[in-house]
């Protein structure tokens, strides 16, 4: 991981000890996270870990207790607006303005990021291309399915072309045909990027993810390439994510081994 | 300021996408036009003037307008689009003020449906169009005024019923808060500076003036104030509670 002091090397995203509690619940308690460009990050997690928390937070929607995220250096919380500009997000659930067509919603998406007349409509056609929304551009958002739905949520995080891409759960409710075509498409992203995205399909992980993060009840718990993750279960011969997962979020953890891989998190 | 432009333009269509804008219009016109003809006996006051409707005008926005500003943030809360909207390059300055100028401009174009009561007038007689004109106007600063206040409520709930109907009380009590009906019941439990504070926070005193033609400095220094003071209260309350 490259040291975050020198500029020209530093993480497009850096997430810095992140702090979030609702009443006495602390949802996410001190995550820090490195994203490099090039690199695709799996969130993992079960549900109310935090991993959507975090997500908002580095977005700009929510405001962390504690902690800051910086996108391409600027800080989410000093200068919200100038950060946003270099983010993509996809909240959970993909929502958009049911009563306009998808191509008015991008449109609308465009303008606000600053991209008019002939610029504009060249994102917005890229953007429809990428995510294979063209039989339905002229369609309400209301009338679609769930799949295309999402892709209009995708498309919209895409088109600006920005640095660091934040997509909560990108393949929720696409059949598999949809899911490989939007896994071919952060693999293409992610060239000169940096990208995280949550996920429940341990599956995604090898077929996308450079790395991964496992997170539970608020904190990192491992962190790793898939294979190391498996590494984490030395007694098990061929451990499956899905083992490595169950045993590291059902309180199980085991302390030395996670604590050093979770330690590298923190650079 | 183009931001503002952009997100009162896309708030502006939603509302012609939907059929919240025809029921709406229809209904209004409707209603300006029985209650001036038949509660206000327009023919049978014998005077060429609008009075008959812009008496009325008050009353209508009491139950109209919230009808209007309930769904401007609860429903983008409901929805989640509240997310997707304060995560793009906009402060939450700009959102607000953008999506309360498209209500006003929703507004303005149902007041001009009613044209044609104006019409009606200039044929019947020879109305001072100057009183009309500035009667519209005050009418549409008391929208833009109830507008912002039923923003604010929008932005503290997900649920549009409650904002409608804690909209209709808040409208109420701002409309009549000059008359007895209020001022009795804070007269009995305040000071006597309290009870003149509340008398000239009525919107009806400012309003009824400028039908009658007296357009005050006040009114406007009222109306103007009114409404920044709610936008901002509206950035605050959204601010903290848009992640609920």
């Amino acid at each position: 991981m490259p040291p975050s002091n020198l500029s020209e090397n530093s993480p497009l995203l850096e997430i810095d000890g992140l702090c979030k509690s609702f009443g006495p619940v602390k949802a996410v308690n001190g995550i820090s996270l490195n994203v490099p460009a090039g690199e695709v990050l799996g969130f993992l997690g079960p549900n109310g870990a935090g991993k959507s928390t975090t997500m908002k937070m580095v977005a700009g929607f929510l405001e962390p207790d504690e902690g800051t995220a910086r996108i391409c250096g600027i800080d989410v919380c000093e200068q919200p607006k100038e950060a946003k500009r270099h983010l993509g997000y996809l909240p959970e659930g993909a929502p958009a303005y049911g009563e306009m067509t998808p191509y008015g919603f991008l449109k609308f998406c465009a303008s606000i990021r600053g991209l008019k007349g002939a610029a504009g409509k060249q994102a917005i056609e890229q953007a429809i291309e990428r995510t294979a929304l063209g039989p339905v551009v002229k369609r309400q958002i209301d009338t679609l399915s769930k799949g295309f739905k999402r892709r209009v949520g995708i498309a919209q995080a895409i088109l600006h072309e920005p640095k660091v891409l934040v997509l909560d759960e990108p393949t929720d409710g696409l059949d598999p045909n949809q899911k490989h075509q939007v896994r071919e498409l952060i693999e293409q992203l992610s060239k000169d990027r940096a990208i995280v995205i949550s996920t429940h399909i341990l599956e995604e992980v090898d077929a996308v993810c450079s790395r991964a993060v496992i997170i539970d009840r608020g904190v990192v718990v491992a962190d790793g390439t898939a294979n190391e993750l498996r590494g984490l279960l030395k007694d098990v011969e061929n451990p499956s994510l899905e083992m490595v997962f169950h045993h590291l979020t059902s309180g199980d953890v085991l302390p030395d081994v996670s604590g050093e891989l979770a330690g590298g998190a923190n650079g | 300021m183009g931001n503002v432009l952009t997100i009162a333009g896309r708030e502006l269509r939603g509302y012609f996408g939907t059929p919240i804008a025809y029921v709406f219009l229809v209904i209004f016109v409707i209603m300006s036009g029985v209650m001036t003809f038949n509660l206000g006996n327009f023919f049978a006051r014998g005077s060429a003037d609008l009075s008959a409707f812009f008496v009325h005008v008050p009353w209508l926005m009491v139950v109209f307008i919230p009808a209007i500003s309930m769904r401007l943030w609860a429903e983008e809360r409901k929805s989640g689009t509240v997310e997707l909207l304060m995560t793009l390059p906009v402060s939450a300055g700009e959102a607000v003020v953008g999506k309360w100028l498209a209500s006003v401009g929703f507004i303005a174009v149902t007041l001009a449906a009613t044209f044609t009561l104006w019409i009606t007038v200039n044929i019947l007689g020879n109305p001072d169009n100057g009183v009309i004109a500035v009667s519209y106007l005050a009418s549409l600063g008391l929208a833009a005024m109830l507008l912002a206040v039923g923003s604010c409520i929008s932005a503290f709930t997900k649920n549009q019923v409650v904002a409608f109907v804690i909209g209709v009380a808040a409208s109420f009590i701002i409309v009549t808060s000059g008359t007895p009906i209020v001022l009795d019941a804070v007269s009995a439990i305040a000071p006597k500076f309290v009870v003149e504070a509340v008398a000239s926070l009525s919107a009806l005193t400012h309003f009824t003036g400028a039908t009658q033609g007296f357009v005050a400095l006040s009114s406007i220094v009222y109306v103007v104030s009114m409404i920044v003071f709610w936008l901002f209260a509206t950035v605050v309350v959204l601010s903290a509670r848009k992640a609920d």
